[in-house]
């Protein structure tokens, strides 16, 4: 069963072409990671799945629903899909444990109690109870992003979008993101698509690889073929370089 | 002075309370329509903007007198009868609303579109993001422009004089043209204007104060 499925997806901003006949399929409780060089579509074709790109023509199916159909409620599919920013988007004017809480208050009517209990689970999960009365502004960036994170699961997502999760912070911060995004990845229902430049962490968690430059996807491979022996030249040419790093 | 203070005191006071009134309408209902229209501004839908850019534009670029006029003078031949106090209370309030719009609008635009994507991201709906993440921190932002229309708006409700309005200014001309106290009764009659003006002042600068 799949859980995303782009079927000749064309994305156009204006008149650039930014994404070129894409045809991607990802299944309930795969992980795939999507890598490329900068400005290539990664985040636009992260971005297309919960509709904050709207794609011009072709299908894409998200969660047995199509995007592009006018009929489609796209605030219900975002409901299953959360997504994780680079800079982490947390709302300013909330604090932590508000900033968890308030979707699933205003768009899942959850009961206030409930909610609660379940912000603060999820708070303690990435380790950052005790920053639950904190502003935005008083935490760290890894911090941050943790919290968007709880921020996403909230919701009980299906599905979850990470868009270079660790590109804004600081070097020492990156293990504690990615230990919590390899966490949520690990669970068995959850799928990932995770647009990333970490190889290693790549090479974990991913199920499948797919590799985009240019507006295409050039290669979409099982992981450890895809590191081994990538059969397309600038795929290979891509590796080599942010490896040698 | 005091004696003329003392003699007239009662129509000082009526001008005042009709000044204060009109103020506290057209600064509610301005707030209101301004940020409608900011939202209006800023919004993905094509026709609202428009509609938002339009109104925006023309009430900002036309004199309040005129607009006030407009309401005092054409609208009671084709539409409905209005007094003067009402048409200078509508035409403040348009004339205000579109300066209140401009600034929420800068306000609305300083706050990264991130905070909009992400609440977009979670399934709120456009209008619940504006309201609960994106509308909360603009305002914070604007108050110290928003003052300092509060205070224009009062300090131009004084255009209901022209079209018998019973305000302060109105009242004042009236004493004027009786007494030919006109030094002393403008003395006065400014002096009432900064009992309104300088608490919201001192409020705004208590305000920023605080949210800084
Ligand atoms: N809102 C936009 N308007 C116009 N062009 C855009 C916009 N967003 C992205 N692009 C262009 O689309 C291409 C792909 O962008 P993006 O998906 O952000 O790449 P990546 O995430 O791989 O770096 C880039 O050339 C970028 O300049
Ligand atoms: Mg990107």
């Amino acid at each position: 069963m799949s859980m995303i499925e782009f079927r000749k997806v064309q994305k156009y901003y204006g008149k650039f072409h930014a994404l070129k006949d894409i045809d991607l399929e990802i299944d309930k409780g795969e992980t795939v990671v999507l890598i490329g060089p900068s400005g290539s579509g990664k985040s636009t074709l992260a971005r297309s799945v919960n509709g904050l790109e709207t794609i011009q023509s072709g299908q894409l199916i998200v969660n047995g629903r199509d995007i592009a159909d006018k009929k489609t409620d796209i605030n219900r599919i975002r409901t299953d899909v959360g997504m994780v920013f680079q800079h982490f988007n947390l709302y300013a004017n909330k604090d932590v444990l508000e900033n968890i809480m308030i979707a699933p208050r205003i768009v899942l009517k959850m009961n206030e109690d409930e909610n609660k209990k379940n912000a603060m689970a999820l708070l303690d999960q990435v380790g950052l109870a005790d920053k639950a009365h904190n502003m935005p502004s008083q935490i760290s960036g890894g911090q941050a992003q943790r919290v968007a994170i709880a921020r996403s699961l909230a919701m009980k997502p299906r599905c979850m979008l990470f868009d270079e999760p660790t590109s804004a912070l600081d070097p020492e911060m990156i293990d504690d993101v990615l230990g919590v995004i390899k966490y949520v990845t690990s669970q068995s229902d959850m799928t990932s698509l995770i647009v990333t430049h970490e190889m290693g962490f790549a090479q974990e968690v991913a199920n499948r690889v797919i590799f985009m430059d240019d507006g295409q996807i050039l290669e979409d491979d099982k992981t450890d073929v895809f590191f081994k022996n990538p059969s397309n030249e600038r795929a290979r040419q891509f590796l080599s370089k942010i490896i040698s790093h | 002075m005091i004696t003329l203070l003392r003699t007239y005191w009662s129509t000082f006071l009526t001008g005042f309370g009709w000044t204060i009134l009109s103020s506290c309408i057209a600064l509610v209902a301005s707030l209101l329509i301004g940020s409608i229209m900011a939202v209006f501004e800023v919004v993905p839908n094509k026709t609202l903007r428009t509609i938002g850019t339009v109104y925006v534009e023309i009430f900002r670029n036309i004199p309040l007198l005129v607009i006030v006029s407009f309401f005092y003078l054409v609208i009671p031949m084709y539409v409905v009868k209005i007094n003067g106090f009402t048409a200078g209370t509508i035409g403040l309030t348009i004339y205000t609303s579109a300066f209140i719009a401009e600034t929420v609008r800068s306000g609305i635009k300083s706050i990264n579109i991130g905070q909009m994507e992400a609440s977009r991201a979670m399934g709120m709906k456009y209008v619940q993001a504006m309201r609960f993440i994106v509308l909360p921190q603009a305002f914070k932002v604007v108050i110290p422009p928003l003052g300092n229309q509060f205070i224009n708006l009062v300090k131009n409700s004084s255009v209901l004089a022209f079209v018998a309005g019973f305000d302060l200014m109105y009242q004042g001309n009236a004493i004027a043209s009786q007494t030919f106290a006109t030094v002393n009764t403008y003395l006065i009659v400014g002096a009432f204007y900064l009992v309104i003006t300088l608490p919201i002042s001192y409020y705004m600068r208590h305000l920023e104060k605080r949210l800084a």
